[in-house]
């Protein structure tokens, strides 16, 4: 705004300067001053575009095009205002007076030099548009020259003629080449390369319009005054001038013979979102379908295919088939007729080159396709699907379509198989948030106290590997005499395992309470255990029931580690091997053949280990395993301590052992000491 | 790691086993067992004498067999187990549960026996 205050004041001051300088010959002003105002005025409109447009990163082609289209407007606008009021003055003598028309001419030239710089900053931007290091420096020289001619106008130094000669030789050669720069053009749309002629065109008749009416006045004022400098005489303007003109004729036919061609870029544009589209389709949380149906698009489009079908493998036997603009039928049909006439590698899932099968087509009656292309759609090197494009003319395909196509289904297949690897690693991160999920569960599951007695204690330890195993104790007072306990662990790992021990814990804590002897509540468990557990699955359980008034334990085992017992008497530690068969392997009443009660007579003194396999099966370095021999020898060590001390030095054998805090199953423990 | 490999004898399928059976190559034993089933043998021996290890996954396998082979009438017999191995088996319980002898020629008699 204050280039432009800075522009008002400057053309009043200059028109002013000429005023007098007519008016009064022996004038007080130098006549040398309204050149210069003239100068400043130029220069200041130069600074005031370059910061209005040449900085304004948001303007594109048309933008630029349509800001001198503007100014050009506005300019002609106020001419013609002018004009108006002087056709209205009518036959006052004002409008013949020099000075007024003086007046009229320098508002004229005025506007006709500002629409000049605007159309000089716009062709600027458009020149250097991808520009070169060899580009921007002829500009700058081109600017330069300019400037000199601009400061040679308003001192009038005399030159020489060949001087001047090469000069302007040189303004004009380098405006010429400049002028080639018409790179823009090609990004421009259809509805833009018109929108951007007219506009052109409408500029040109503006700088007509105005060479014209800024030559009649200037004429008429020359013919009354002598002292009268006409702007044919400034250099600078004139070459601005042809500079402006020069370019907006280039550009107008340049857009005007692309216009044709303009559909051919067009297309090129759009395979390059289809293909953005393709690969990004992915990323957008879309499925597999959309990459199909974006691909079967996409093709259509860019060959221009009158009908089209992608056929992919869905499972190893099935098929899925996507159509455009042609039914399942006929697609099967055509299917059918290459197959019968035995064309190998066509359409079959094995090709893997892509082939135009047209010449096959021919011999198909009731078909209106002539011309069929085929790709593979590959992923992993192994083709997941084919893409067909048919034509209705024969011959229809070119080179250039097949390689595009071509393309695209690659970028398909890249696409699918991004999606499918994202989808593992989506399905590895959701596994693992499960297992953690599952691992507090298995926590939580595990008793917080357990059930205490004046004749023994107990104690229990477990500790799991990073993948969730199935281990579980537990304890539950009977009654005043009698307390149930049990250990189990469940086969398998991950979820299922830490389901299937809540169910046990479930049925011990419904079961046990009803005081059944070990054996039936081996029978009932299974029984129920059968109807969850799946196959392959099954749980090895032992179930205690220690009664305090007849100083026994009864007990059964079903495929559980033996019970390690040690007698304070014979001061021997010995494992109970008995008859037991896993919860859940034998799916029928027979099971209750399969499993035994037992009885110990505990006395005061005796210690009762119970132990999952993670612990007999703990390896050292060496690969040998724990085993049970060592299990009992740190049993025999410790006999004579309480239950927790007995457990802490099991626990610290078996970590001696394995020579490392690592475990790779869980250790399970629970140690009974009868007092 | 497990190696498993079949060959026929005298109409009977042997399927043996080298290695270790975890978890994961639990699965290779069941598509053994699976495969073999499925080519219709009645009588599958399973040689168990490189076998060095087995998990609970493994024998669930074996477990999970049992009473399809019963409805079809197929005859599955394990022989050469280690010691060790022996002992995961009896442990469980589920050596009742499977023919289980001690040497090959053992194993193709009982076979033969119970497919009569």
């Amino acid at each position: 705004m204050s280039a432009l205050i800075f522009w008002v004041v400057l053309a009043f001051s200059d028109i002013t300067v000429l005023f007098s300088d007519i008016k009064a010959l022996p004038s007080d002003v130098p006549k040398w001053l309204p050149q210069v105002m003239l100068d400043l005025f130029i220069i200041s409109l130069f600074y005031y575009y370059k910061f209005k447009i040449e900085r304004d990163e948001s303007l594109n082609f048309t933008d630029l095009l349509w800001k001198v289209f503007a100014t050009g407007l506005i300019a002609t606008v106020i001419s013609l205002a002018v004009r108006l009021l002087l056709f209205l003055l009518g036959s006052t003598p004002l409008p013949t007076n020099v000075l007024f028309i003086d007046l009229v001419y320098h508002i004229n030239l005025g506007l006709f030099i500002n629409f000049l710089l605007a159309a000089y900053t716009s062709w600027k931007r458009l020149i250097l548009y991808q520009k070169s290091k060899w580009l921007i420096r002829a500009w700058l020289a081109f600017e330069l020259l300019l400037l000199c001619i601009l400061i040679y106008d308003s001192i009038h130094i005399v030159v020489s003629s060949t001087l001047s000669n090469t000069a302007i030789v040189l303004v004009s050669a380098l405006g010429l080449v400049l002028s080639f720069n018409m790179r823009w053009v090609a990004y421009l749309n259809f509805k833009q390369k018109w929108t951007s002629l007219l506009l052109l065109l409408l500029s040109i008749f503006y700088l007509v319009y105005f060479l014209y009416s800024v030559t009649v006045w200037s004429d008429s004022i020359s013919q009354q005054s002598t002292a009268f400098i006409d702007f044919q005489s400034h250099i600078f303007s004139i070459a601005l001038l042809a500079f402006v003109i020069t370019y907006i004729t280039f550009s107008f036919l340049v857009v005007l013979f692309n216009l044709p061609t303009s559909s051919v870029f067009e297309q090129k544009l759009e395979e390059v979102v289809s293909f953005q589209r393709i690969s990004q389709s992915i990323q957008t949380e879309q499925n597999e379908e959309s990459v199909y149906n974006i691909l079967l698009e996409s093709s259509v489009s860019a060959v221009f295919a009158d009908a089209a079908w992608l056929e992919m493998k869905a499972t190893d036997s099935e098929q899925k088939l996507y159509t455009h603009k042609i039914t399942a039928q006929e697609s099967k049909d055509i299917r059918a007729h290459l197959e019968k006439n035995k064309i190998k590698g066509a359409l079959d899932q094995s090709s893997d080159k892509t082939k135009n099968l047209s010449k096959h087509l021919g011999s198909l009656k009731n078909s209106r396709f002539r011309s069929l292309l085929a790709f593979p759609i590959k992923v992993k090197e192994e083709t997941i699907g084919t893409l067909a494009l048919l034509k209705e003319l024969p011959e229809g395909f070119n080179k250039e379509m097949t390689r595009i196509v071509s393309a695209f289904a690659n970028q398909a297949g890249i696409s699918i198989e991004n999606f499918r690897l994202m989808e593992e690693a989506f399905q590895n991160a959701r596994y693992k948030e499960e297992l953690k999920i599952a691992k507090t569960v298995q926590q939580s599951l595990l008793p917080t106290r357990l059930e205490t007695n004046l004749d023994f204690e107990i104690s229990a330890f477990s500790a799991s590997a990073d993948e969730v195993g199935g281990d579980y104790y537990d304890t539950l007072r009977i009654n005043e005499h009698e307390v149930a306990l049990i250990i189990a662990d469940v086969s398998g790992k991950g979820t299922t395992a830490a389901f299937h021990m809540s169910q046990m814990k479930g049925i011990f804590h419904s079961l046990a309470q009803q005081g059944p002897t070990p054996k039936d509540f081996m029978a009932k468990a299974n029984k129920a255990l059968v109807y969850c557990l799946e196959r392959g699955s099954f749980i090895s359980a032992t179930y205690f029931v220690i009664n305090t008034q007849t100083k026994k334990v009864h007990y059964s085992r079903a495929g559980h580690c033996p019970v390690l017992y040690y007698q304070a008497a014979k001061k021997q530690a010995v494992f109970l091997k008995d008859k037991g068969t896993a919860l859940g392997m034998v799916r029928s009443l027979d099971y209750y053949n399969f499993i035994e009660n037992q009885e110990i007579d505990y006395q005061p003194g005796d210690v009762m280990v119970l132990y999952t396999d993670g612990i007999t099966e703990a390896k050292n370095g060496k690969g040998e395993e724990f085993g049970g021999e060592r299990l009992a020898a740190a049993l025999q060590d410790s006999a004579q301590k309480s239950s927790k001390e007995i457990e802490e030095n099991v626990i610290k054998h078996l970590y001696e052992f394995s020579g490392t805090e690592d475990i790779n199953d869980d250790y399970t423990s629970m140690t009974v000491k009868f007092q | 790691m497990v190696h498993i490999k079949r060959l026929q004898e005298e109409g009977a399928d042997i399927i043996a086993i080298i290695g270790e059976i975890d978890a994961s190559s639990s699965i290779e034993l069941d598509l053994a067992i699976a495969k073999s089933v499925g080519d219709g043998y009645r009588k599958i021996l399973v040689d168990c004498s490189g076998l060095e290890y087995i998990s609970s996954a493994g024998l669930g396998v074996f477990m999970s067999y049992i009473e399809e082979l019963k409805d079809k009438k197929v005859f599955l017999v394990l022989f050469g187990l280690k010691e060790r191995v022996l002992n995961t088996f009896s442990i469980l319980g589920l050596a009742d549960l499977l023919n289980i002898r001690e040497t090959k020629s053992e194993a193709k008699k009982l076979a033969d026996e119970l497919s009569v």
